[in-house]
């Protein structure tokens, strides 16, 4: 069975429909790596399977590991597995960093998991891998954080909620050559080796050097256009979007 | 039961919202006179000069009249004649709980308080009514010579600093609240700290109102000599009746040279009370006061934690929240007067209101020309959670002398869909991402209370928010 499988998907907001069609099938330790310009349905996608409340599906489904998540909320998604890394990740004034997590981890994993030794050996240890030094821990959520140190919150919450779908939306953008790789590989201890499945959002490939992604497909206009190894993000990468037109 | 379904949902979840039946050894008929005030000092047996006091304030009262500003309609409900000046409910203060009457020490324990008081309180007085019905503070606190009584025994144990002090911060014609709580005032707190002493763990008192239409007035006197410090944290609750209830209490605060006052407050009475209250401190040289004042209940609350800096180098700091939901309006904010110089202060206001609740911040700062090379920092943020809620502001700052340095700083925020959006989609339902947001935008002020209490306030938030989401 696949861990994610998106069938027919025709979705949009404020009554324009932004993706066309979309069919996809992620299976457990699977990467793939959906490629496309401005505007033509990403960021929709993403929004499509976390459940943003704005968007709308006109028509299809989305499925994870068999079940529909249409009819659930975002923290019903949330606990049954899906993550979703934000392009833009929101402040929380006055929310501490520490309780958060630990407050995520409880609601996602259980209680018992939020708690002694093990949580903050796993939390060090996540922190470790990211460069996040302690006092990060006592700061608020996204309050007054550059851009690299949100995406690498993002990852953070990513390795500890150890979610069986993550979804990364545009997480390599606003992050330096250093960032991209340090980020890349929290991506990689969490997904790799794992049954869980990841689905990267990105306009470059330059993620994807770091994390090697097993299908690339390519959405233009509310559509995927041409699905492929690797290789896909490469030529895109050399020849851009405009060849695929035709 | 009297519970009316309105006021129900006016506070929705309200936790501390039931009552005793009443079973009063004296109670007063409604409404006021200068007999009633007469016979509430003989009852008391007190001395001739508060007798005196409290008729002229209860004439000053009388002739005074209502604020022209605040929520004037709330105001102009209030029927005078309607409510009851003094009720007693037990014969005695008692010194152990064993020995306050059954109904109300099961109240106070509902309320937490005896455990709160084993745990972490160096004394607690519980007042009930009009009167304290129980009362206790840690030995060793009583050998260093520290004073914390109720006001009544307050008055009749140590007559002479009671007189010296009594009104010397508050005057009874400061306005019509200050003047009817003179005239009627019973219960509250008489603490006296002496020099050098420090008082480590809080000292704790707790109001109760049970009955209906009743009036509490109680009355707070706390002295810090030299040097000394304390740490006074007061609680108060009511049942929920369709009736209204008035409480207008009067605190003032002596912070002599070098020595410090914190006073904090939960204040979540039910939606049917009326809280007009007057709290004031004078910081001498190098003290400091600070008000932590947290309005999260009552009908309409008009509170102004003030401060006159009558000393070079005292300190003054009112850090306030408030809470304004269905049918509530909380008119709170800070009054600081610095007087001398190298004075400087501090206010920090922050509000919520839902469901139509308004929350208005009301803050006068005034530097006195003679008062050089002060400082003044205000801060005031509000947080609307939905439509037709309402917050308001109304700073107001005097500075006479050129060489103050203020700063001040207002925003209004709302609770964004993408705040909640990502917050949900790291497990949390809709209502607890809101506490989340609510609690944060609260943090500054509860990072500032004593554990327990921060963990109570931000539970008591977690349950405002339940069923907001429609």
């Amino acid at each position: 069975m696949s861990l994610l499988e998106i069938k027919d998907l025709h979705a949009g907001i404020d009554g324009n429909e932004i993706l066309k069609g979309i069919n996809l099938k992620i299976g457990p330790g699977e990467i793939h790596a959906i490629m496309g310009r401005n505007g033509s349905g990403k960021t929709t996608t993403a929004n499509i399977i976390m459940g943003h409340p704005d968007f709308e599906v006109e028509k299809g489904d989305v499925l994870l590991e068999g079940e529909s998540l249409l009819e659930l909320e975002a923290w019903e998604r949330a606990r049954k597995g899906v993550f979703l890394s934000f392009q833009y990740p929101q402040a929380v004034p006055g929310l501490q960093v520490g309780n958060f997590l630990r407050k995520s981890v409880a609601s996602i994993r259980g209680e018992g998991e939020a708690k002694g030794s093990g949580f903050r050996e796993g939390l060090t240890a996540a922190m470790e891998a990211l460069d996040i030094p302690r006092s990060f821990m006592s700061r608020y959520v996204n309050d007054g954080f550059s851009g690299g140190e949100k995406k690498r919150f993002e990852i953070l919450q990513l390795m500890l909620l150890r979610p069986r779908l993550a979804v990364l939306d545009e997480t390599d953008s606003g992050l330096d050559i250093d960032g991209i790789r340090t980020v890349s590989e929290g991506v990689n201890a969490a997904i790799r080796g794992t049954e869980s499945g990841a689905l990267i959002i990105t306009h470059y490939s330059r993620i994807l050097e770091h994390v090697q992604p097993d299908v690339v497909h390519v959405l233009l206009d509310g559509k995927i256009v041409s699905s492929g190894g690797p290789e896909l993000a490469t030529k895109l990468e050399e020849k851009g979007y405009e060849w695929l037109k035709q | 039961m009297e519970e009316n379904s309105d006021a129900r949902v006016a506070v929705g979840e309200y936790k501390a919202g039931w009552h005793d039946p009443e079973e009063s050894t004296i109670r007063f008929d409604f409404g006021l006179s200068e007999e009633v005030v007469r016979e509430i000092s003989s009852l008391k047996n007190e001395p001739q000069w508060m007798t005196e006091v409290r008729v002229k304030a209860f004439k000053h009262f009388s002739e005074r009249k209502m604020p022209t500003w605040g929520n004037m309609s709330m105001l102009e409900e209030i029927d005078f004649d309607k409510i009851c000046y003094y009720l007693r409910s037990s014969e005695s203060t008692e010194k152990d709980w064993e020995d306050v009457p059954e109904d109300i020490r099961n109240t106070f324990e509902r309320l937490g308080i005896p455990e709160a008081e084993q745990k972490w309180l160096s004394g607690v007085t519980a007042q009930y009514e009009s009167e304290a019905v129980y009362h206790s503070i840690r030995e060793d606190l009583e050998s260093q010579g520290v004073i914390f009584l109720d006001m009544d025994s307050g008055l009749r144990e140590y007559p002479d600093l009671v007189k010296k002090w009594f009104c010397s911060v508050v005057p009874y014609s400061d306005n019509k609240f200050s003047a009817l709580n003179t005239a009627v005032w019973s219960g509250g707190s008489f603490i006296y700290v002496p020099e050098g002493v420090h008082v480590e763990m809080p000292v704790q008192a707790y109001f109760r109102i049970n009955a209906k239409n009743m009036g509490q007035f109680e009355r707070t006197l706390i002295i810090a000599d030299k040097g000394s410090s304390i740490h006074y944290v007061e609680g108060c609750t009511a049942p929920t009746y369709s009736t209204d209830s008035l409480h207008s209490a009067v605190v003032e605060l002596i912070a002599l040279p070098g020595s410090h006052i914190r006073y904090s407050t939960i204040q979540n009475w039910s939606a049917n009370v009326y809280n007009l209250v007057t709290k004031r401190g004078i910081a001498h040289e190098n003290a400091k006061i600070e008000w932590v004042d947290g309005n999260i209940g009552s009908k309409l609350t008009m509170k102004y934690p003030a401060v006159i800096l009558k000393g070079e180098g005292s300190h003054a700091e009112v850090i306030s929240v408030a809470y304004s939901g269905a049918g509530q309006h909380q008119d709170a904010g800070a009054k600081i007067h610095h007087l001398a110089s190298n004075t400087t202060s501090k206010i920090l206001s922050k509000s919520i209101s839902k469901n139509g609740g308004r929350g208005s911040y009301r803050g006068m700062v005034t530097v006195s020309p003679k008062a050089d090379n002060c400082k003044l920092n205000v801060v005031c943020d509000a947080l609307i959670l939905d439509e037709g809620s309402r917050s308001d502001t109304y700073p107001t700052m005097e500075v006479a002398n050129p060489t103050a340095r203020c700063e001040h700083e207002a925003s209004v925020s709302k609770v964004s869909d993408e705040q909640l959006f990502y917050l949900m989609s790291r497990g949390h339902s809709e209502e607890e991402s809101l506490a989340m947001i609510v609690n944060g935008f609260f943090e500054p002020f509860t990072r500032e209370l004593p554990m327990e209490y921060a963990v109570e306030l931000n539970q008591l938030m977690a349950l405002e928010m339940e069923g907001s989401i429609g």
